[in-house]
């Protein structure tokens, strides 16, 4: 079967700065892969990759078996199978909350106004904002526009997410709301690559986790093994400053 | 530990000869005297009668109406709001050149910009009086009006299109990755996304800017017009000169601010519901 992600000896310069030297790795359909790592590791501008929002320098990404890296190929097509998350949200402040989900269905899916509504309203319930669907974003607290920002990339009907630090702009008392929404849609068997500092759900939604240092994967395996009993004296040391911060 | 922390600068109740509210009091005190001092000086020494005979004699302001509005205003809207459409278009080209990434389009927009802001509007509007000598053949279409919006139209478009490129490069990046990341192309993306929220930032300062040129219309005076085609200030001039006071330039005056300042109050309200927007 095709992998839903391949990633192929993947480099990415910016100028001088080799953000990621040589990456491979795959994400199977339905699995949900943590990349987990400190910052400035590459992992956020793997991600990005992934979807053509950063141009890789060398090597291949392959999405359900398309070169989405390959100049030929409909980039657009692609990016509407693949659901992005940001960790700023990104909504668009001059729409309402319904009116965000159904744009991308109505221009680009070519989906009717009432079918798009219908939909929209679906995915925010989904995510349990169904009654914020008249608000702008401006009006909503962080958790609830990212829940929003979730359901406008699922009304899409994607065959994968991507999340890209979901929860780091949030304050602490709103992780847990989009974390569950995360949750849910890892257990109907979504394909997720996910980036994140949240180890507690890595350890407990993954079936994988990556570990990723200075634009290399240094650990990739089971999180039983990645974040329990990880092999790799640098995935420790992170380990230890992140559950552990004041030693 | 504390005792060896330095010593507090001011202690509460010592011995400071004035404490800093008292100081603000007495220099509050200085400035209104000061004020008073200047506005009894002013009312004394000024000759009120022969002030009032020169700037505000109401049978020469009669003489200004109806033309006043008729003509005068009149043609002032028309000078500026041509002025306005030439420089809105002209703007937005120059600014999509500005953020093109074809390099000589960029260089093109910088020099335009660069020498239109820096002119003095006044020479654009001398110079456009020797087109014609400098195209045998060439008029402006339109005539006077014509070269009065061109002239309005060159200058504005420089302001406007920066007021533009601000407003295109204050939408966040991520604006367009989501848009892009959802399989909208780049021209969807400008259309659905940026543009709606580039207009809204634009509004306040566009708002700005034709009060700006209403102001400068004024500069077509220099074009030599005449008759129907005064626009409010040379219209004042004129009958100053015929009546050899200065009434009709204050009457003018009173006009272009009976226009400018509701126009400034709406930009600022405009800009108040742009920053609670977000």
């Amino acid at each position: 079967m095709t992998p839903a992600i391949e990633i192929k000896d993947l480099h990415k310069h910016f100028g001088k700065n080799e953000v990621l030297r040589g990456i491979d790795c795959t994400v199977d359909t339905g699995q949900v892969v943590c990349v987990i790592g400190p910052s400035g590791s590459g992992k956020s501008t793997l991600l990005r990759c992934v979807n053509l929002l950063e141009e890789p320098t060398r090597g291949k990404v392959l999405v359900e078996g398309v070169e989405v890296t390959d100049p030929d190929v409909d980039i657009d097509a692609v990016r509407r199978r693949i659901g992005m998350v940001f960790q700023q949200f990104n909504l668009f402040p001059h729409m309402t909350a319904l009116q965000n989900v159904m744009i991308a269905q109505q221009r680009v899916l070519k989906r009717g106004r009432q079918e798009a509504e219908r939909v929209a309203q679906a995915n925010l319930d989904r995510v349990g904002v169904g009654d914020k669907a008249g608000s702008y974003p401006a009006q909503l607290s962080g958790g609830q526009q990212q829940r929003v920002a979730i359901a406008r990339a699922l009304a899409m009907d994607p065959d994968l997410m991507l999340f890209d630090e979901p929860t780091s702009a949030l304050d602490p008392e709103l992780v847990g709301d989009v974390l569950a929404v995360m949750r849910k849609l890892a257990e109907e068997g979504m394909t997720m690559l996910v980036v994140t500092h949240e180890m507690g759900f890595a350890r407990e939604v993954a079936d994988r986790v990556v570990f990723m240092d200075g634009g290399v994967i240094v650990e990739d395996g089971p999180p039983a093994q990645v974040i329990g009993d990880p092999r790799q004296e640098r995935t420790r040391t992170f380990l230890k400053r992140v559950l552990h911060p004041e030693g | 530990m504390t005792d060896h922390l330095p010593p507090v600068a001011a202690e509460p109740g010592g011995k400071a000869r004035l404490s800093p509210r008292k100081k603000q009091r007495i220099s509050r005190a200085i400035q209104y005297a000061v004020l008073v001092a200047i506005v009894v000086g002013i009312a004394f020494y000024a000759d009120w009668a022969s002030l009032a005979e020169n700037f505000a004699k109401p049978d020469v302001a009669g003489k200004a109406l109806p033309e006043l509005f008729t003509v005068a205003l009149r043609n002032t809207i028309i000078y500026s709001v041509g002025g306005f459409v030439v420089s809105f278009v002209l703007g937005l080209v120059l600014a999509l050149m500005r953020l093109s990434t074809v390099r000589p389009y960029r260089w093109i927009s910088t020099l335009y910009i660069e020498i239109f802001r820096g002119l003095p509007a006044l020479l654009i509007f001398l110079l456009i009086t020797f087109l014609p000598l400098a195209l045998p053949g060439f008029e402006v279409p339109g005539g006077t009006y014509g070269q009065g919006i061109l002239g309005l139209g060159l200058v504005g478009a420089a302001y406007q299109a920066e007021v533009f490129r601000a407003g295109l490069q204050a939408v966040p990046k991520g604006q367009v990755e989501a848009a892009r990341s959802l399989g909208m192309s780049a021209a969807r993306s400008q259309i659905t996304v940026v543009i709606p929220q580039a207009i809204r930032i634009v509004i306040p300062p566009t708002t700005n800017q034709f009060v700006a040129l209403l102001k400068d219309s004024s500069l077509v005076l220099f074009l030599g017009v005449s008759g129907e085609y005064v626009e409010l200030a040379k219209f004042g001039n004129d009958l100053a000169s015929q009546y050899a006071n200065a009434t009709p330039i204050m009457v003018s005056g009173l006009t272009y601010l009976l226009v400018t300042i509701p126009l400034g109050h709406l930009s600022s309200r405009l800009e108040k519901r742009e920053v609670r927007a977000r």
